[in-house]
């Protein structure tokens, strides 16, 4: 309360009702008596578990002062399915099912992260060609994943257009890996000693003309379509700002902490799969509002179809997976394996005891790191930038929960 | 009642209003934007992207539970979750249809060993149809709106059976 208005009150000068109302210039209405007087208080607004832009169950509690945040609470857990806990009793190459189903928007990052822990602790040597295939689904994942959070975070704007076009390229990709991996969701197809199988015939074509497609045409579009629209841009520039300490002192890793100004990527820094022998940039952005955020997801697309590019260009011959034994009995042991997925760092700590089940698994979100940074950033804007914020930050609650 | 054969020949149509009712819900079935996990990128987004494009046939999502007549539960439903699913039920005018999407919110699924976890929708709404996969391609969503469809023609020559006695 460092409102002037009420300074008055607090030093008990006059009471409530004895307020002299400012003198206006002649013709000005005048506000109804006392309304400049009025104590307000704040409100507590709930948004979710079921809200059409919270991107899953999330549950924000928000207290508000007229428009503006001055407290936001996240409530998580309306998704909590015990993958942890149920991992402990599944052999270790079903692990994968139960990544998929955590970020189930990237489901073969999910399962890159499980299967190369368990290789680690199995010193399992992967073929050449499995970690190509492993990197090519993963890119072409990685753009399906960043095509629904930017039509998702279209549509917290109140814009559909993009929505369409977006869902469009990717059933594209869908179909994509449909052909490869034989699901369009929950793919199970990265299993610890390689892939499950070969790329189908004829599918380079098809891959090679859907990067032409989106690279030269539906990309430029899309970001023509939303980042040139300057009602988003006003909604998006300077809002939810993270600043390069915050990022850091949140933990948060992938796309939100690049856009702080962090250059750091796993496939770059700890590279796994194929990704040392390919060429890419990492964008990283300036101030780190939700517009940097934007623009980092953006880019990314466009590396990842030039990696595909040089995936399908460069793919060795050989066998896709390694021989591994049809039970995985890993030595007793402690590993942590880590992937870039579409929202960061995730990372599978696996201890092994030497049975067939794991003793310990953990899965490390990068989700849940960016909704706790959440918490610091929301307050202070209107409660209209609230959804933009969560939807800048694609935040998705099947990992977060678990 | 001869609804779908009308013309503009013969234009006089003798119905029971519950069966006009009925036909007209039948074809402007809107559900709950209400994803719960996996399912609803397939059930509600796929489903209203322009592959699947629920619109043609009046499926559409309502923000609101006030102004939908479906609920898809698409997702697992733990106990935390399940009072917000009865709750938004309880929300949704009558009269109203539940579709359990996919392994979880039909029997629990892959989590279904885990306590916490609700066996099924069921246990807290009634369902009229289950939709079996992990996830349901959008396909059998379409289709189970169908049956759906047909479910709501039988229940109306069901009322007006019953009305003639």
């Amino acid at each position: 309360m460092s409102d002037p208005r009420y300074e008055v009150y607090e030093a008990g000068l006059i009471g409530e009702g004895m307020h002299e109302p400012p003198v206006l210039p002649a013709g000005l209405r005048r506000s109804p008596s006392g309304v400049d007087g009025l104590r307000t208080e704040h409100l507590v607004v709930n948004m979710g578990p079921q809200h059409p832009s919270t991107h899953g169950v999330l549950r924000m509690l928000v207290e508000v002062d007229g428009e503006e945040v001055v407290n936001a609470e996240a409530s998580i857990g309306y998704l909590h399915r015990g993958i942890e806990k149920l991992a402990e009793h599944r052999r270790y190459d079903a692990l994968g099912t139960l990544m998929d189903r955590g970020d189930y928007v990237s489901g073969i990052m999910g399962e890159l992260a499980a299967a190369l822990a368990v290789e680690q602790l199995l010193e399992v040597e992967v073929p050449r060609k499995a970690h190509w295939l492993r990197s090519l689904t993963s890119e072409l994942n990685r753009i399906a994943s960043h095509l629904v959070w930017y039509g998702t975070f279209g549509l917290d704007t109140g814009a559909m257009g993009q929505f369409l076009y977006a869902m469009r390229d990717r059933e594209a990709i869908l179909d994509i890996l449909e052909a490869i991996s034989g699901q369009r969701m929950m793919f199970n197809y990265v299993r610890p000693g390689g892939v499950v199988r070969d790329l189908p015939p004829g599918i380079d074509a098809k891959i090679r003309a859907f990067v032409d497609g989106f690279e030269n045409v539906y990309l430029p579009e899309h970001d023509a379509l939303l980042g040139g629209n300057e009602i988003f841009q006003s909604r998006v520039k300077g809002i939810g700002v993270i600043t390069r300490e915050q990022a850091l002192a949140f933990g948060l890793t992938g796309p939100n902490l690049r856009a702080s100004g962090v250059r750091y990527d796993v496939r770059a820094n700890r590279p796994y799969a194929a990704y040392p022998e390919l060429e890419f940039e990492v964008p990283v952005g300036e101030t780190g509002d939700a517009w940097d955020r934007y623009l980092v997801r953006m880019e990314e697309m466009r590396q990842a179809a030039r990696l595909i590019r040089q995936l399908i260009d460069g793919m060795p011959e050989g066998p896709h997976a390694a021989k591994v034994p049809k039970v995985l009995r890993p030595p007793a042991g402690e590993v942590y394996a880590a992937v870039e997925s579409s929202r960061g760092e995730t990372g599978v700590h696996l201890v092994s005891d030497g049975s067939e089940h794991p003793y310990r698994f953990h899965y490390r979100a990068p989700s849940l790191f960016a909704l706790q940074a959440l918490e610091e950033i929301v307050p202070g804007h209107l409660i209209a930038d609230v959804v933009m914020i969560i939807g800048s930050t694609d935040v998705m609650m099947g990992e977060i929960d678990r | 009642m001869a609804l779908d054969r009308l013309t503009g020949e013969n234009s006089i149509l003798f119905a029971r209003s519950e069966q006009l009712f009925d036909y007209a819900r039948s074809k402007s079935l809107w559900y709950l934007a209400f994803g719960i996990a996996c399912c609803a990128i397939e059930g509600l987004m796929s489903a209203s992207g322009p592959r699947f494009d629920f619109d043609r046939m009046g499926v559409f999502f309502r923000a609101s539970p006030r102004q939908a007549d479906v609920m898809i539960v698409a997702g697992t439903v733990n106990r935390k979750m399940a009072e917000t699913v009865r709750r938004l039920y309880d929300q949704m005018p009558e009269p109203k249809w539940v579709v359990a999407m996919g392994a979880c919110a039909s029997t629990g699924g892959p989590f279904r060993e885990y306590p916490n976890v609700v066996l099924g929708v069921d246990q807290i709404v009634p369902v009229d149809v289950y939709v079996p996969g992990c996830p349901p391609r959008p396909e059998s969503v379409q289709y189970a709106f169908i049956q759906l469809q047909k479910k709501i023609a039988e229940r109306a020559k069901e009322r007006v059976d019953a009305a003639r006695g």
